[in-house]
């Protein structure tokens, strides 16, 4: 089936609706999901958004712009940050305005709390600036921005898995996507398209991402000649539940929270002496990563409590319900009584599709644009969190680069000449789909991406080094090896996710090729990227954007320098 | 790791005429989910296992299922708290697509019915509307909601006819009615009060039952109920 819109956007999280409100303004939208649009991975963030609000005490965008340039261990691009920063309040209230059901002040005013590596006055101590709805923060505003998108006539195609992003000679023509349901493919031909598909974080054994994060038009555009940005930085959360690796937000920490090890000890105390557990989260992963090896994680295991006994139980219930329900139901605890057994857990992915400030795609590290083709989001690299996001700034940062490229595509579709995708692409895609339906191997795509998770977490997670990554790529290319073989059980066209299992563990295995090359590459240590040969930061040489590019020899990196207008990098301590 | 039976009604609509079961042997550790064992199958055992997942915490409603006879997310249930043989059916009074995987377009279509999304035409002001604390609960048990289809698809008078609005429907309205700072009560009033809206609610308490989220969606219809009532009296 063929369609024509004026926007495409592949993704209904907090960035595809945010955009998709702008760009109906000025043309027809259509939203592509794999889910449904309530599904999307959003929904599945806690603690809040950050806006220099100063309800709850004084505050500032400025503040807010060197926290999270500090954040970022001064790889994010300071123009970016400053534009978040400056817009974050106008954000926020604009969001109530749509409806999302903000936790409340006595004053009526919008609730807010502490989080990690939010300061007042450049670092003195933590400042209340996470405007949450209990813990349920990404539920909340994700709803909001649906009804809302959903008012505005944007018409939704939901359970559609995107197989290819058609862009030719430096143009973006549309997007060819499977109908889940039935399986047949459909062809929809855009004047402009928006790559809003979030995060890839089950590239990790052990991550807080849902399921349907792989990454797939990271991987799409890659092969399409579009570069990704650096790529080597990766956020581990410092709070997964142990053995699940779902998030507990630092929200919990924010209310009162307190990190001890096997002896009891504070030991955020030792690490970041001024704002102890609310320091940023590459910061805390490390010291718990630290603490566990050095033997003194709870009993000597691997892994650390977060204590909530002393905070006040009708603060739980009231500002943490949703943390409290998950801590009863996976592991039978009651936070208000017994600690939570944590571990780092892979949430977020810094790198990704490298965009200007306005999302548009850019195709190299000097800035050349690739015509009809945005990105917002997790999905892109704009870059505001540099080596490593402050917690609240990635709800952030969706809405407003989601707002501000919903507006320059509108700009866009005003010049744009319309498009339409020649028929090889629509015959390319169908042939790939019998080629893997056809594998005769007797390899599983499951067992190879296990494989896949489990050595990316073993060698490439909270901390790195030169022996681990190469033997990293090594596996790696065996396991490429090994897909040739793959064979698909069902050959079905109806609802056919084993198939598609397979076309998204193509992509996580791409991303892992990209994200271990730039992590065996950059030989200091940034924000989330931590090597344990090479423990410090160096500015002279790494103060610079990775930029991977694939090649007929394999992945090739090149570098784009950092952004710096405001605040000049220093020692990271707080 | 403890060996359970995974019973699982399939049905693909490209090879089979009607459903028909299918079991399993699955060996799993205490604290499993059952999503965890449907997960295990489908990469071990059977790729062409068909079932809806994602967040695999509660959050997102896509793996809604009938299990043990009762409607409740595989990702929410623990394989400790199941007997020996745990059986899977796909949500009842939705039609089967595939295996686990029903068609759920109807069930989002009720929402739209209801004007789902925050009405008020005064011109906002510069900061936030004020809305009290107080004013804010009102709406807490509604704003959880994650449309997983529990509640409708155990809801007896759904099975009886699909025109209903059902509890999910109702619940969204409410969430909009009782939010202050919402100024659209009448327009969604008329709708939920409707043929096919909150008078046929027998009070069967089913979608309180599944209700992952434990919402009182029972509730959430009376007070409805109630104010419909107190707003023909006033007229």
């Amino acid at each position: 089936m063929v369609h024509f819109f004026d926007t495409v956007i592949i993704g209904s999280g907090l960035a595809g609706l945010r955009a998709s409100i702008e760009a109906s303004k000025h043309g027809t939208v259509a939203i592509l999901t794999k889910l449904y649009p309530t599904r999307s991975h959003s929904t599945a963030a806690q603690g809040g958004i950050a806006a220099a609000l100063g309800n709850e005490e004084p505050d500032s965008p400025e503040w807010h712009f060197y926290d999270t340039a500090k954040g970022s261990d001064f790889l994010g691009d300071q123009d970016a940050i400053g534009i978040m920063c400056d817009d974050a309040i106008r954000t926020v209230i604009e969001l109530e305005h749509m409806g999302v059901p903000f936790s409340r002040t006595a004053e009526g005013r919008i609730a807010q709390r502490r989080f990690g590596g939010h300061t007042r006055d450049f670092g003195a101590a933590p400042v209340r600036r996470a405007c949450y709805s209990a813990d349920r923060t990404g539920h909340a505003i994700l709803f909001a921005l649906f009804e809302q998108s959903h008012r505005q006539e944007v018409k939704f195609f939901p359970e559609f898995h995107v197989l290819d992003i058609v862009v030719e000679d430096g143009r973006c023509s549309g997007v060819i996507a499977l109908e889940i349901e039935t399986g047949e493919l459909h062809v929809f031909n855009a004047r402009a398209t928006l790559v809003a598909s979030g995060g890839y974080g089950r590239v990790y054994a052990t991550t807080s991402n849902a399921i349907a994060s792989t990454g797939d038009c990271l991987g799409i555009l890659f092969d399409a000649g579009i570069p990704l940005e650096d790529m080597e930085f990766f956020q581990f959360h410092p709070t997964g539940l142990y053995g699940l690796g779902i998030l507990v937000t630092e929200g919990a920490r924010g209310e009162g929270g307190i990190l001890r090890n096997g002896r009891g000890e504070r030991f955020m105390e030792a690490y970041a002496p001024t704002i102890k557990d609310l320091a940023p989260r590459d910061m805390v992963s490390r010291a718990i990563m630290t603490e566990i090896r050095e033997g003194r994680g709870i009993g000597g295991r691997d892994f650390v409590h977060l204590d909530l006994t002393g905070v006040d139980r009708a603060i739980i219930a009231e500002r943490l319900p949703e943390i409290s329900t998950f801590c009863k139901i996976y592991m039978g605890l009651d936070p208000s009584e017994s600690p939570i057994p944590v571990v780092p857990t892979a949430h977020y992915a810094m790198g990704g599709i490298p965009t200007d400030v306005d999302g548009r795609v850019l195709k190299d590290e000097k800035g050349a644009v690739c015509e009809g083709l945005f990105a917002a989001g997790e999905c892109a690299c704009v870059s505001v969190h540099g080596s490593n996001r402050l917690g609240c700034n990635s709800l952030l940062d969706t809405v407003v680069f989601g707002r501000r490229a919903g507006m320059a595509i509108s700009d866009f579709l005003g010049k744009a000449e319309r498009s339409e995708i020649k028929r090889d692409f629509p015959e390319k895609a169908r042939a790939g789909i019998c080629g893997l339906c056809a594998g005769a191997g007797d390899e599983q795509a499951s067992s190879i991406r296990a494989e896949i998770r489990k050595i990316m977490m073993e060698e490439c997670s909270v901390f790195r080094n030169e022996e681990g990554l190469k033997s990293l790529a090594v596996e790696l290319k065996t396991l490429r090896e090994r897909t040739g073989w793959i064979r698909i059980k069902d050959q079905g066209k109806v609802f056919n996710t084993e198939f598609l299992e397979a076309v998204e563990l193509r992509n996580l295995l791409a991303l892992s090729e990209v994200i271990a090359l730039s992590a065996l590459t950059r030989k200091e240590s940034r924000g989330a990227h931590s090597r344990e040969d090479f423990p410090k930061r160096d500015d002279r040489k790494w103060l610079k954007h990775t930029f991977a590019f694939k090649s007929e020899e394999g992945v090739k990196l090149r570098y784009k320098p950092v952004t710096i207008t405001r605040f000049q990098p220093e020692e990271r301590k707080y | 790791m403890k060996q359970y039976t995974f019973r699982i009604k399939r049905f693909d609509p490209e090879k089979d005429a009607a459903p028909r079961w299918e079991e399993f042997r699955v060996g799993m550790e205490p604290v499993e989910r059952l999503l965890d064992g449907l997960t295990r199958i489908k990469d071990e055992l059977d790729g062409s296992l068909t079932f809806r997942r994602s967040c695999a915490h509660g959050i997102c409603g896509s793996c809604a299922m009938k299990i043990n006879g009762r409607n409740r997310l595989a990702c929410q249930t623990l394989v400790k708290d199941m007997p020996e043989t745990i059986v899977f059916e796909p949500l009842p009074a939705f039609r089967v697509v595939k295996d686990l995987v029903v068609d759920m377009e109807g069930f989002f279509g009720k929402n739209e019915q209801v004007l789902p999304y925050l009405i008020n035409d005064e011109p906002p002001p510069e900061r936030e509307r004020l809305q009290s604390s107080e004013d804010q609960h009102r709406i807490l048990q509604s704003i959880t909601c994650i449309l997983c289809g529990c509640c409708t698809s155990s809801c007896p008078v759904y099975w009886a006819d699909k025109d209903y609005l059902g509890p999910a429907g109702i619940l969204k309205a409410a969430r909009f009615i009782m939010d202050s700072r919402d100024t659209a009560t009448a327009e969604r009033l008329k709708t939920i009060t409707g043929e096919q809206g909150i008078w046929r609610c027998h009070s069967i308490y089913n979608c309180v039952d599944v209700c992952p989220k434990e919402i009182d969606v029972t509730g959430h219809i009376s007070r409805m109920k109630r104010l419909a009532i107190r707003k023909k009296l006033r007229s």
